[in-house]
């Protein structure tokens, strides 16, 4: 038996999380190294993962383990991935350390706090972040239905934790009042994640119903079923079949989310810390749409292609209407909701468009959209605890004072409104063309999310960072050592992506090919190849260009 | 004129060959773990009859504690032996069924009851009256509330020793209620156990009127109920003409073959089937706690002390499901499409409108009732189910179930007040600031209450609603599910209230319980854990002990 290294990829930030939680409350700073350590440790081994995985062998999953679990239920623990889970499994391991930087002394006490022997909010903060990593990467690796849901269910409890639990320090209104906000936030998130957990739960059990009638023995191996799919063995009656696809794509939805379950969200990142925040869009949220693309297309392709016009429609609206209420935001952390909602419509798109390029780019989406909005996220964070202030208006100049603040916060920003160059503008562009070689009609209304992501980009610069410089930004520091650590590297990998993404490309292509053969679908032609790419690029370029031209 | 001289016939041929009647044919060893719990309760009185007042309460409970564990030692021992499958058969000339449903229950009662002992022991939580240690109890359960009496009782120190013989012949009645073969036999059990709750509610310490109200309703509703359940077993038996579960189901599936003349009239009526079958149906629904027989249980469950309602929210519900579930499985099968719609009805009710009322609670006690009401609705799903499938989930979401239910009880012991504990749900506010050990603790079991995986909460749903659905009943699951989705509203409220919200100026504290609390609650962390991470041995376990024996 080789080395279980997907477990391990898994228990390696579980045992960080016990470790760190276990530390007394006097031993803060240790414990921020320690689960500086043990999310470095498990970015190695996802490292490991990525280099030991060949995306040119044939096997759907690969560095598979299978152990028996609950018999009666016919759950097995069983992992594997694909170069689409092994892209996310490395964006996720890869962006944790960052988070954990950039939360350093989100969750120290108040200085006024009495010390209390027993509360250890410190050590706690990183113990949840690390027990969410263990927790996303193991749904990531899980290729068991029952083993899958357990996961996205139980990561829905240490993330609740750390929306309520922790926020920025209070701003204009008192603690009282943004603790009530924030614990708001943190049961709106949970009731709405839970729900959909728990119709999916049905249609979980209603699969086993189904695979026990007709296979003998109840399943819920997606390898399994897939092939008894394909081999005739397992016939799911339509009903029965689409029934049990809304029930999935409901929980994914409100995971992702699309409009209109997404009304979560900008409260969730609201309140939360921009670390928070970072985690909620740029992992956890990736567990949905990747779901949608391992488990609702495989498991259910009849019914993904039966409800597809809907959901693109509702992608369709997720983009716009994202978009527009990013522009009409006053809360800088709530209009990077929206725009994530907007980009998150464009995921949705690509995986529905069926083509190649379409989920080949909202792979590329899902990995690009969470350095992109890590990178603005965590230096908005940085501003707003400059600041204490969460609002547009409250800023301006701020770029005289604190030049690298504002230039790195330029930089997340033209990454989330797609410019080429950066890392997005590649899967925004492939998303787009492989929804219009199918729905042209479609395709051209998402572009119009390109127009306002630069409307809403450059404003919220315009009126932070540019202009006179206001009173209380006068003294504002700029960016510090830690700080810049968090930044740099976020903003190298951005440019590298955006001018290289061969190595991503190259990653998932083949486990796009595999769940579209799932889906019997094939690219309309004429077929625009993938590793076109750099080529495309100038095309689009100048388009986008004029888009940005015309929003200033 | 005929039916008096059949009568007398009867009667002249019961009397008339004296020599013939055998002695009862009684398999004691098989009968053991009753046999000890009683046997322990009768020495428990003589204890309260003879020991001196000083060495009473460590007597007992040495005794309690060793005669359960015997007793839970015998189940093991009957069940290694084969009983609960190969050797499954009929004991006591057909009035004790031992078998495999039968031992599971029994085993999960005594592992309860034992889990129960620790917390009825518990003499940490509440301050010292004039230097000497006391328990939940009342100092003296005749002495009139405030009355001089009590003040008399308080002030020599007098403990309710007898809590723990009381408690021991509950456990002995439960013991018998699942395992039940007759309906008298059935009726029997329900007095025995139900009379020593009547009054270990009645027994509390604070709040005494309160407690006491809670008695006199749980006493009048249960008589009702008992009543009922009575009635349904006269007309079963005229019905049939006998109360062996056996015999009736074989009248229903059969039809009568020998006609009683003395019931010549009612025998083979489908009437008085249906009829008498709803009535004792009714008796166990009440017991079990469904809507709508579930008026008694928040007023009983807040006012009984609670490691009494912890032991009865856990072990009742176990023994009334059993004896439900042989009821359903063993006597009326043949009336499967009668009842299974009915039964559909009730479950619904009982999901939803446990969950939907529980979310106005603002006292942790009726909170935890009302939930206790929405998960007797997800285990009727389990019994409709009519299956060895629904058995053993049903039995594994019991044993599950009430070592949550025990743990979280317990820890509503700890939180207290000036005027001791403090259920008032607003007075739980940051508790997690306070003691977040506690407060932890107690999220672990409204997680598994609310059924999240890696809880034993989620694997129970999961094993009831898969046997529901594969039965055909996915409409009932579908409705599961979004109860369960309201009732996480309310679980996670109390969350909430202890984490996210500033702790009160005067608020209460959490006591530092005696080892006996502390044990009960991290066995109740352990199986809830244990149960959601590696639930396959426990459901091998149940799945073996799926089948009734008839």
């Amino acid at each position: 038996m080789s080395f279980p290294l997907l477990t391990a990829t898994a228990v390696v930030p579980a045992v960080g999380a016990i470790a760190t939680a276990a530390l007394p409350a006097a031993k803060r700073t240790a414990a921020k190294w320690l689960a500086l350590l043990f999310s470095l440790i498990t970015f190695a081994l996802a490292l490991v993962v990525a280099f030991r995985f060949d995306p040119g062998a044939g096997a759907p999953f690969q560095l598979t383990e299978s152990h028996a679990w609950i018999r009666d239920f016919g759950v097995r623990y069983e992992l594997g991935v694909d170069g689409i889970a092994v892209a996310l499994i490395a964006l996720t391991t890869l962006l944790i350390p960052f988070i954990i930087l950039a939360g350093w002394h989100d969750a120290d006490p108040l200085e006024e706090a009495t010390p209390n022997r027993r509360w250890r909010p410190t050590q706690g903060f990183f113990a949840l972040i690390l027990a969410v990593e263990a927790m996303v990467v193991l749904s990531f690796e899980a290729t068991d239905v029952f083993l899958f849901y357990i996961f996205f269910e139980a990561m829905l409890i240490p993330m609740y934790f750390l929306i309520g639990g922790f926020g920025d320090r209070a701003g204009r209104d008192g603690e009282e009042e943004a603790a009530g906000r924030r614990s708001y936030a943190a049961v709106k998130f949970l009731l709405y994640n839970l729900a959909g957990g728990l119709i999916m739960l049905a249609a979980v059990i209603g699969l086993y119903a189904v695979t026990a009638d007709q296979l003998g023995t109840g399943t819920f191996s997606l390898q399994q079923i897939v092939e008894a799919r394909t081999a005739g063995t397992l016939n799911i009656g339509t009903g029965t079949e689409r029934l049990l696809f809304l029930g999935f794509f409901f929980a994914f939805a409100v995971k992702a989310p699309l409009w209109p379950l997404h009304t979560w969200l900008p409260g969730a990142m609201g309140e939360s810390t921009s670390p928070v925040a970072v985690l909620i869009t740029a992992v956890v949220d990736k567990v949905g749409t990747f779901a949608m693309l391992r488990f609702c297309l495989q498991l259910f392709p009849e019914a993904s292609s039966w409800a597809t016009p809907v959901i693109l429609v509702l992608a369709l609206i997720s983009i716009v209407y994202g978009a527009l209420l990013a522009v009409a935001q006053r809360d800088i952390k709530r209009l990077i909701a929206y725009a994530s909602i907007s980009h998150f419509g464009f995921i949705i798109l690509g995986i529905f468009a069926m083509t190649s390029q379409g989920q080949g780019g909202a792979t590329l989406y899902m990995v690009n959209h969470g350095i992109s909005t890590a990178a603005l996220m965590l230096v908005a964070g940085f501003l707003i605890s400059r600041r204490g202030s969460r609002l547009i208006a409250d800023y301006g100049g701020v770029q005289k004072v604190a030049p690298v603040l504002a230039g790195t916060f330029l930089i997340g920003g033209l990454a989330t409104l797609s410019l080429p160059g950066l890392a997005p503008f590649v899967s925004e562009f492939l998303v787009l063309v492989g929804t219009f070689t199918r729905y042209p009609v479609i395709g051209i209304i998402a572009t119009l999310g390109i127009v306002l992501a630069a409307l809403y980009v450059l404003v919220l610069y315009q009126r932070t960072m540019t202009g006179p410089v206001k009173a209380e930004v006068t003294n504002m520091p700029d960016l510090r050592v830690r700080e810049l650590v968090v930044v740099a590297p976020l903003i190298a990998l951005l440019l590298f992506l955006g001018v290289y993404p061969k190595p991503l490309t190259d990653l998932v292509n083949p486990a796009v090919q595999h769940t579209l053969s799932v889906v019997d679908k094939k690219d309309p032609k004429p077929t625009v190849q993938v590793n076109a790419v750099p080529g495309e690029g100038r095309h689009g370029h100048a388009a986008n260009d004029q888009d940005v031209e015309a929003a200033k | 004129m005929s039916s008096v001289a059949s009568v007398h016939s009867l009667w002249t041929v019961a009397a008339g060959a004296p020599g013939k009647i055998p002695g009862p044919h009684i398999e004691y060893a098989q009968l053991s773990p009753t046999l000890i719990v009683l046997g322990a309760a009768v020495i428990g009185v003589l204890i309260e009859a003879f020991v001196p007042r000083a060495a009473r309460y460590y007597s007992q409970l040495l005794l309690s504690l060793v005669a359960l564990a015997a007793a839970f030692a015998a189940v093991i021992g009957l069940a290694a032996g084969g009983f609960g499958s190969s050797k499954a058969h009929i004991a006591a000339m057909g009035a004790i069924a031992v078998d495999g449903p039968a031992l599971f229950l029994q085993g999960t009662i005594l592992l309860v009851s034992l889990i129960a002992v620790f917390t009825f022991a518990e003499r940490r939580l509440d301050p010292a009256a004039h230097g000497k240690r006391v328990d939940s109890f009342a100092a003296e359960a005749a002495a009139v509330p405030g009355g001089a009496a009590e003040q008399a009782a308080v002030k020599a120190g007098f403990t309710t020793t007898e809590v723990f013989p009381i408690l021991l012949f509950a456990v002995g009645g439960m013991l018998v209620f699942p395992a039940a073969n007759d309906l008298l036999t059935l009726f029997v059990a329900l007095e025995v156990f139900s009379l020593p709750l009547y009054i270990l509610c009645a027994l509390a310490r604070r709040q005494r009127l309160l407690s006491q109200e809670a008695a006199v309703k749980y006493f009048l509703l249960g008589a009702f109920s008992s009543a009922f359940l009575l009635f349904g077993v006269a007309l079963l038996y005229g019905y049939a003409g006998t109360v062996t579960y056996a015999g009736i189901a074989e009248v229903v599936s059969d039809g009568a073959k020998q006609i009683d003349p003395a019931l010549a009239g009612t025998m083979g009526n489908d009437a008085l089937l249906l009829i008498g079958g709803a009535l004792v149906l009714m008796g166990l629904l009440f017991k079990v706690g469904a809507v709508p027989f579930h008026m008694w249980t928040p007023d009983v469950y807040q006012g009984a002390p609670t490691p009494v309602t912890g032991f009865m929210a856990a072990a009742t519900k176990v023994a009334a499901f059993g004896a439900l579930l042989r009821l359903l499985y063993v006597v009326l099968p043949g009336l499967r499409w009668d009842w299974r719609p009915v039964l559909w009805g009730v479950a619904i009710l009982t999901m939803l409108g446990g969950a939907v009322v529980a979310i106005t609670q603002t006292d942790i006690k009726r909170l935890l009732a009302y939930s206790s009401i929405a998960h007797a609705g997800f285990i009727l799903a389990g019994v409709i189910a009519t299956s060895e499938d629904g058995v053993s989930s049903v039995l594994f979401y019991l044993g599950a179930y009430s070592f949550v239910t025990l743990g979280a009880f317990a820890v509503v012991t700890l939180v207290r007040d000036a005027g001791g504990e403090a259920t008032q749900l607003s007075k739980w506010a940051g508790l997690g600031r306070r003691s977040p050990l506690v407060a932890a603790v107690f999220a672990v079991f409204l997680l598994a209450f609310a059924g999240i995986p890696l809880t034993s909460g989620f694997a129970g749903k999961f094993a009831v609603f898969k046997a529901a659905a594969q039965s055909g009943a996915g409409w009932l699951v579908v409705v599961g599910v979004i109860s369960s989705a309201i009732a996480a509203f309310f679980y996670i409220r109390v969350i909430v209230l202890m984490f996210f919200n500033e702790p009160k100026a005067d608020g209460p504290t959490v006591a530092v319980p005696s080892p006996l609390t502390t044990t009960a609650i991290a066995i109740g962390v352990t199986a809830t854990l244990v149960l959601g991470l590696a639930p396959q041995y426990f459901l091998d376990l149940a799945g073996q002990a799926g089948v009734f024996v008839r």
